[in-house]
């Protein structure tokens, strides 16, 4: 699959998290991620996953651009058959969440203070081993980008992210 | 009644109206061709390379509006389809294509021939299907055909592995949807009505209006309109290499096309406009050059039927989504008439000053041969060509009179297209006069369909405009490269008449102007063998007006000559002139052939 994965220095103008509702069928990452590559589009981040109704998946995606690309991008994605629906969560009030999970270096002289940073972010230690912990924190991208640079100075060993999920705030729905 | 996963393929075309399959066979659609042993009313067409069944259902469905059908096996078979698919895509097309695919158990494992086609035409197909079980298949089919004929027409892939069309499943005839619904596919076809009057106030305060038409204009069936907004306005049009027959090129009104090759006089009314608006025409880089040089001061009204189209290249002031004959129907309402003014003038400067032009000295030109092709079949012609200098200089001297008329491969630019689409179009339409125009590189990319041509015995008249190089890239390489002629000499090709005496068609060589007129009235006496008609034309002509790739209308190169010939006699020949025949002309194919477009 030909993702065009970047780091956010790359990104050309606002970020815009947009939801995609998809028929549930084999292949169809493949058609959204391969317009994306195929048309110059970045994805800062992609999450599928299945919704409420069974025959439905929901891609979260996060991508850089100006007002004229998102246009586009949503348009290209709107002819795709099997695109049912598509949402810019730039346009109203939503609710976006990230998981991270990041192993640190936690030498005994250190401890003291990851603890206090991940008791500041909310975030929990979930494996603490004799020389680093894992850490799970969940928020938005600034949230975890701040932790990650807080722990940073200790090592960072491994970092993974699930990129951002969103969701409308109050009665409406995608 | 049981039938086999290939017998109900078979009973989904026939309900779909499928008269013409073109294909070739092989191990996975074995089943498919069995089933086709036994078949009367569908008609197989054997090619001899899978492109060539492409380009023909290709040229089948421009002749006509109609969804062309291939079919091919598995691997090898499927990948020899893609450059057809791509080309159908490229020009909005509708096609479906049909192959074979390796076992379900085994996909995925390299079994031999085995190639992920449906993932290899993702991004040049408008939709594809892997058909994992029979009772699939009256479901797949009516949406395949739906969503290549229906909203902006493009290719629809199907898959079938072959232990799908081996399955048998019960048929009672009414698994076949009447009616299909697709929650996610329900394009747009009525424009929005403020927009339209909108659109109308524009029409109505503009002074230096511009119609700019596309191949939209054709498949949606709309010359009647365009023709009635134009003559209602007094609005000069132009129309892309694919709108041609939008309108007929010999109606005064008529621009002919405009863009890197198109005529002076509508790439100066284009670039001077205070108003464009754009039919079913997607601002391609050939015609717009330097994009924010395009129009410069130009309002834009852009009606096309896939919103994508709409901003994606100039953001349009007065965006209408729909399909274009609709929309033109209810703008008609609401445009008033307007009479023509200095703007109408302006433009009949230009086209005096700067007409198209090429040595009306009896040699033997392509535009000559153009022009005679069209003056020979009173301009009825269905014109195919191929890819190259041929193809723009047919564009510019052949005045399409109807649509569905003129076929060729626009946005791919594909050689070898011509003849199969010719092919294509003669057995969608084997009372007219199929005409297919050639280079001497192009036909060298698909020459093994002489065979076919020859076997159906169509009466196809093959013109290769043999320059012996690859012409336009030579242009290229003389204007741009320095005259540095990298790998575009041809001197050395086959004989082409004694090519065509090989696979059984009738051939001629010509060297003279005169040569060819005789040659071509022979051919028009053939009822049933294709005829292969070589001239040797003057070397080492270029293509003008020529406007660079990423340039305006300021670069625009005019012919060298163009002082001289201009007024030179016969400098404007005495073509048919537009009359009422062109518009009965037009309504006759439309009604012919039409239904490209149900609404949704």
């Amino acid at each position: 699959m030909a993702l065009t994965l970047s780091g956010p220095s790359s990104v050309q103008g606002q970020q815009h998290i947009i939801t995609v509702l998809v028929e549930n069928h084999p292949g169809v990452l493949a058609r959204v991620s391969g317009l994306f590559a195929r048309r110059g589009y970045n994805i800062e981040s992609l999450t599928v996953s299945i919704t409420e109704n069974p025959d439905v998946s929901r891609m979260t995606i996060v991508v850089g651009g100006d007002e004229l690309v998102l246009e586009q991008i949503t348009k290209q994605l709107n002819k795709l058959i099997e695109v049912m629906r598509v949402v810019d969560y730039t346009e109203f009030a939503a609710v976006e969440r990230e998981l991270a999970l990041i192993k640190v270096n936690a030498e005994p002289r250190d401890r003291a203070e990851i603890m206090q940073i991940v008791e500041v972010f909310r975030a929990r230690i979930i494996d603490m081993g004799e020389r680093a912990f894992i850490i799970e924190v969940t928020g938005g991208t600034d949230k975890i980008d701040k932790i990650r640079d807080l722990l940073a100075p200790h090592g960072i060993r491994e970092m993974v992210r699930t990129g951002v999920i969103a969701m409308a705030r109050g009665s409406r729905t995608a | 009644m049981s039938l086999s996963g290939a017998q109900v393929m078979l009973e989904c075309l026939r309900r779909e109206g499928v008269a013409h399959v073109f294909g070739y066979p092989g191990g996975s659609v074995l089943p498919i061709y069995d089933a086709l042993y036994d078949c009367r009313d569908i008609m197989h067409v054997l090619v001899r390379h899978e492109q060539g069944a492409a380009h023909m259902a290709d040229g089948y469905a421009r002749a006509t509006g109609k969804v062309g059908v291939c079919l091919a096996t598995s691997g090898p078979g499927a990948t020899n389809l893609v450059t057809g698919i791509a080309n159908a895509y490229m020009d909005s097309i509708p096609m479906v294509a049909i192959t074979g695919q390796v076992r379900t158990t085994v996909i995925g494992k390299d079994a031999f021939q085995e190639a992920d086609i449906t993932g290899i035409t993702i991004p040049v197909t408008k939709h594809n299907f892997l058909v994992k079980n029979a009772a699939d298949l009256p479901r797949t089919f009516a949406e395949a055909f739906h969503v290549a004929r229906t909203g902006r027409p493009g290719p629809v892939l199907v898959d079938m592995p072959l232990d799908v069309s081996q399955q048998r499943i019960e048929w009672s005839g009414d698994q076949y949807p009447l009616k299909v619904d697709m929650p996610s596919y329900r394009p747009t076809t009525r424009g929005h009505e403020v927009q339209i009057k909108r659109a109308a106030a524009a029409i109505a305060q503009a002074a230096r209006p511009v119609l700019y038409v596309g191949g939209g204009a054709v498949s949606s069936g709309a010359q009647a309109e365009v023709t009635e907004l134009a003559e209602r306005t007094n609005i000069l049009v132009t129309t892309t290499l694919l709108g041609k027959g939008a309108i007929s090129e010999a109606h005064p009104l008529c621009m002919g096309m405009l863009g890197m090759h198109g005529t002076a006089y509508a790439n100066h009314a284009v670039h001077n406009c205070d108003l464009l608006i754009a039919i079913g025409a997607r601002f391609d880089d050939r015609v717009t050059g330097k994009v924010d040089r395009f129009a410069p001061g130009a309002r834009v009204i852009h009606i096309d039927i896939d919103p994508a189209e709409i901003g994606k290249v100039r953001q349009p002031e007065i965006p209408i989504v729909g399909d274009v004959k609709t929309v033109l129907q209810v703008l008609l309402k609401h445009v008033e008439p307007r009479p023509a003014g200095e703007w109408n003038e302006q433009i009949e400067e230009w086209r005096q000053r700067f007409p198209l032009v090429y040595p009306r000295d009896g040699g033997l030109y392509t535009e000559a041969i153009v022009e005679h092709i069209g003056e020979a079949t009173e301009w009825k012609a269905v014109m195919a060509t191929d890819v190259g200098q041929h193809q723009m200089w047919a564009a510019q001297y052949f005045r399409t009179r109807a649509p569905r008329q003129w076929i060729t491969s626009g946005g791919l630019g594909t050689m070898g297209y011509g003849l199969p689409a010719a092919i294509g179009a003669q057995f969608a339409r084997p009372d007219e006069r199929v005409v297919c125009l050639s280079g001497d590189g192009s036909f060298q990319m698909c020459t093994q369909e002489l065979m076919t041509a020859s076997i159906y015995g169509l009466p196809l008249i093959v013109c290769i405009s043999n320059n012996r190089s690859l012409g336009m890239v030579r242009q290229w390489q003389e204007m741009f490269y320095h005259e540095r002629y990298s790998h575009v000499d041809l001197e050395q090709s086959p004989d082409f008449v004694k090519l065509a005496e090989a696979y059984n068609c009738i051939g001629y060589r010509v060297t003279t102007l005169e040569e060819f007129r005789a040659a071509f009235a022979a051919a028009l006496e053939q009822t049933n063998r294709p005829v292969v008609i070589d001239c040797s034309v003057t070397g080492a002509e270029n293509v003008f007006p020529m406007i660079p790739s990423g340039q305006t209308v300021n670069e625009m190169r005019m012919h060298t000559r163009l002082e001289e010939l201009r007024s030179a006699p016969n400098a404007d020949p005495e073509g048919w002139s537009y009359d009422e025949e062109d518009q009965k002309l037009s309504q006759i194919v439309d009604a012919g052939h039409g239904g490209a477009q149900k609404e949704n």
